[in-house]
């Protein structure tokens, strides 16, 4: 019952994990160096791929891990397994906030809350560049990165511009000049 | 019945083409779902869109998909919901069963590995300016200056779970405004 025991698994992976796809995944990495259903190195390979690949990084590892363990039908059962405590616990917890936006205690602690989204997204900045500058070799490629990078701040921060095309036309520069 | 339909369809599209041109996680998608909730198709206001990235964060799930199920059910319900949460996965699927399938050595394919560096230098300044949007919609006080700095102090030096960075945030909401309310 391997699709049974991969749908279950990522479904408690993905009820457990708070704070998005990089917690998860460790999560991931421990259930399937469990299970063994792969080895770390081909996980390592998988992780690699998921962050290359567009989409939510959990639902790019699960379909990566379903398929390698049991083919087409191991990768949908994984995916949903993944996705479904999102509506779960999503649908519950909108019911309750549209019914209590309103209420000033909510409001309160939403004041409390927002300015907690811009903090942690900003540490998610910082981190994300950390590394991305860490692993640059060269001088060339570190000036390419902060044109790249302040472009599309500036773009998406202070003018409308679709970050759809900036990160097209990012993907262009990146193969014309990152040699 | 059939607007009902036609709007499911349409949230599986938007969604499909955020998560399409999602690299990163669910912090770098942040903007688009900005532009195409809010600016483009009016589905939340500014205010409402930074409530529904907090609850996003502080609920179990990817936060990619979870602000795709917020939106989804607060237009059109659980068929909302489902649509939403499909169109923002179905991408990747594809995507990874073809590489899975047909690219053994995508990773480390040189036009890709180019590509993808333009791509990584873009996601920085998409979360950077992702910060900077927030933080002009929910900082409005000292107050506010002083939780998004706590808050990106815990995330950068500790490894305090998001869940009770909200939970104190929420609190000291309460607390501060509730006391201010009453001083006036």
């Amino acid at each position: 019952m391997i699709l049974l025991k991969l749908f279950v698994t990522f479904f408690k992976i993905g009820l457990f994990t708070i704070g998005g796809g990089y917690a998860m995944l460790a999560l991931i990495r421990q259930e399937i160096v469990r299970h063994g259903w792969l080895t770390v190195q081909e996980f390592v390979d998988i992780v690699g791929i998921a962050e290359m690949t567009p989409g939510p990084i959990a639902v790019n590892a699960a379909t990566f891990v379903g398929y390698r363990t049991a083919g087409l039908g191991g990768a949908l059962l994984a995916t949903a397994g993944v996705a479904l405590p999102s509506l779960i616990s999503v649908i519950a917890v909108s019911y309750v906030w549209e019914k209590y936006k309103t209420s000033k205690t909510v409001q309160n602690m939403f004041a409390g809350i927002r300015p907690i989204v811009a903090g942690l997204v900003g540490a998610a900045a910082v981190m994300v560049g950390t590394a991305t500058f860490e692993a640059l070799a060269s001088v060339s490629h570190i000036l390419l990165t902060i044109v790249l990078a302040g472009v599309t701040f500036y773009g998406v921060a202070f003018r409308k511009w679709d970050p759809i095309k900036l990160i097209l036309a990012s993907a262009l520069a990146g193969l014309l000049l990152f040699r | 019945m059939i607007d009902k339909l036609r709007g499911c369809w349409e949230l599986f599209t938007v969604f499909f083409r955020i998560g399409l041109f999602t690299f990163g996680g669910g912090f770098a998608m942040m903007p688009l779902i900005e532009r195409e909730v809010v600016e483009v198709r009016g589905w939340a206001k500014q205010d409402e869109i930074l409530d529904i990235f907090a609850l996003a964060q502080s609920v179990p799930g990817a936060i990619g998909i979870n602000t795709a199920v917020f939106i989804g059910r607060r237009l059109y319900g659980l068929a909302g919901a489902s649509a939403a949460i499909v169109g923002v996965i179905t991408p990747s699927v594809i995507i990874i069963l073809i590489i899975a399938h047909l690219f053994a050595q995508f990773q480390s394919n040189l036009y890709v590995t180019r590509a993808f560096s333009g791509v990584k230098a873009s996601v920085i300044g998409l979360i950077a300016a992702a910060a900077l949007r927030a933080a002009r919609g929910a900082v409005r006080d000292r107050f506010g200056l002083v939780i998004a700095a706590a808050a990106f102090a815990l995330s950068v030096f500790s490894s305090l779970s998001v869940v009770w960075v909200m939970v104190l945030g929420g609190l000291s909401g309460i607390l501060y405004y509730r006391q201010r309310g009453a001083g006036k």
